[in-house]
């Protein structure tokens, strides 16, 4: 069986269907999920929470997001233990819903950038970057305004002492604290990060490493499924 | 009830909307030294008593308005 993703689309996110696409390239049964569902669809393996612009950005980037109806059931499926992916407006959607630490700031610069960047890859042993090798640096595109994570000074030491970043900026582009692109929860199953795995993915169109987060992510869903294991 | 809720960036937070702004200021040749960028939210608070207007706009800053990791906000409840 082919492992199950829900890609949550909500009003403004703009990115859904890219990952629908990249997802199914790289074998998933990938399905969109309007905001307003009140459930995932049965059998969901992971969700992924895209990129864009949901609700407007009103507010703060992804502060409205989180009162979406279907926000209730993926909090639900991630604190039963079901994996969760929040790339770029996804990933300041679950740290303003409280499931991953610290907030999305505007960029220093002010500027909405887009361009391919380089990570350095933390950690190999999540169920997000098991395909990346040790040691070598990740290329994937980012595009964004409010890229800047930042968490005060003491959530910042707890953060570095659970070893929760699993991706740094090689060159700081947006002025995030530590370099931080993507931090995962102490769980170590809800991920977000701010550069875009599914803009690269099939290398006509450019660097293809995002690939390898989202085959990491559809190796976890597989192995769970192979296990025995529903959350949905 | 009627409150109004300033939400500013906390100290020592970089704030570049209010370092633009800033720039922007000398450069119309305002001598200024910082300006800092927040927002204003002014709303109709169901509540028979300031005391309890202020109570509710504080949880609603607290849950909503303002985010406590990176700003901080005042309120004003008037009848």
């Amino acid at each position: 069986m082919k492992p199950r993703v829900a890609v949550v689309q909500f009003p403004g996110s703009n990115d859904e269907r890219d990952a629908v696409w990249a997802l199914k390239a790289l074998g998933a049964d990938a399905t969109l999920v309007w905001h307003a569902e009140p459930e995932l669809p049965a059998g969901t393996g992971a969700v992924v929470l895209p990129g864009g612009f949901s609700y407007g950005d009103y507010l703060r980037a992804g502060a409205i997001a989180r009162f979406a109806p279907v926000m209730e059931a993926v909090t639900r499926f991630a604190n039963e233990g079901g994996l969760v992916l929040g790339i770029c407006n996804g990933f300041q959607i679950l740290c303003e819903a409280g499931l991953l630490p610290g907030v999305l700031r505007p960029n220093a610069s002010l500027s909405f950038i887009c361009r391919d960047i380089s990570l350095r890859v933390e950690r190999t042993d999540t169920p997000f970057t098991s395909r990346c090798e040790p040691g070598r640096s990740l290329v994937i595109p980012i595009k964004h305004h409010d890229g800047a994570w930042y968490a005060p000074p003491d959530l910042l030491d707890e953060v570095e002492s659970n070893a929760q970043v699993v991706l740094r900026y090689e060159e700081n582009p947006n002025g995030a604290v530590a370099d931080v692109a993507g931090v995962i929860n102490r769980d170590g199953n809800v991920f977000g990060l701010m550069p875009h795995p599914e803009h690269a993915v099939d290398p006509l169109l450019g660097p293809g490493d995002g690939a390898l987060i989202l085959a990491s992510l559809l190796d976890a869903v597989a192995e769970r499924a192979s296990a025995g294991v529903v959350f949905a | 009830m009627k409150a109004t809720v300033v939400v500013r960036p906390k100290d020592g937070i970089l704030d570049p909307q209010g370092q633009a702004v800033e720039e922007s200021l000398r450069k119309l040749g305002f001598a200024v030294g910082h300006a800092r960028v927040g927002r204003v939210v002014d709303l109709d608070v169901d509540a028979s008593s300031p005391d309890e207007a202020r109570e509710r706009v504080d949880a609603m800053c607290r849950q909503l308005l303002a985010n406590p990791m990176i700003e901080s906000y005042e309120v004003d409840v008037r009848e």
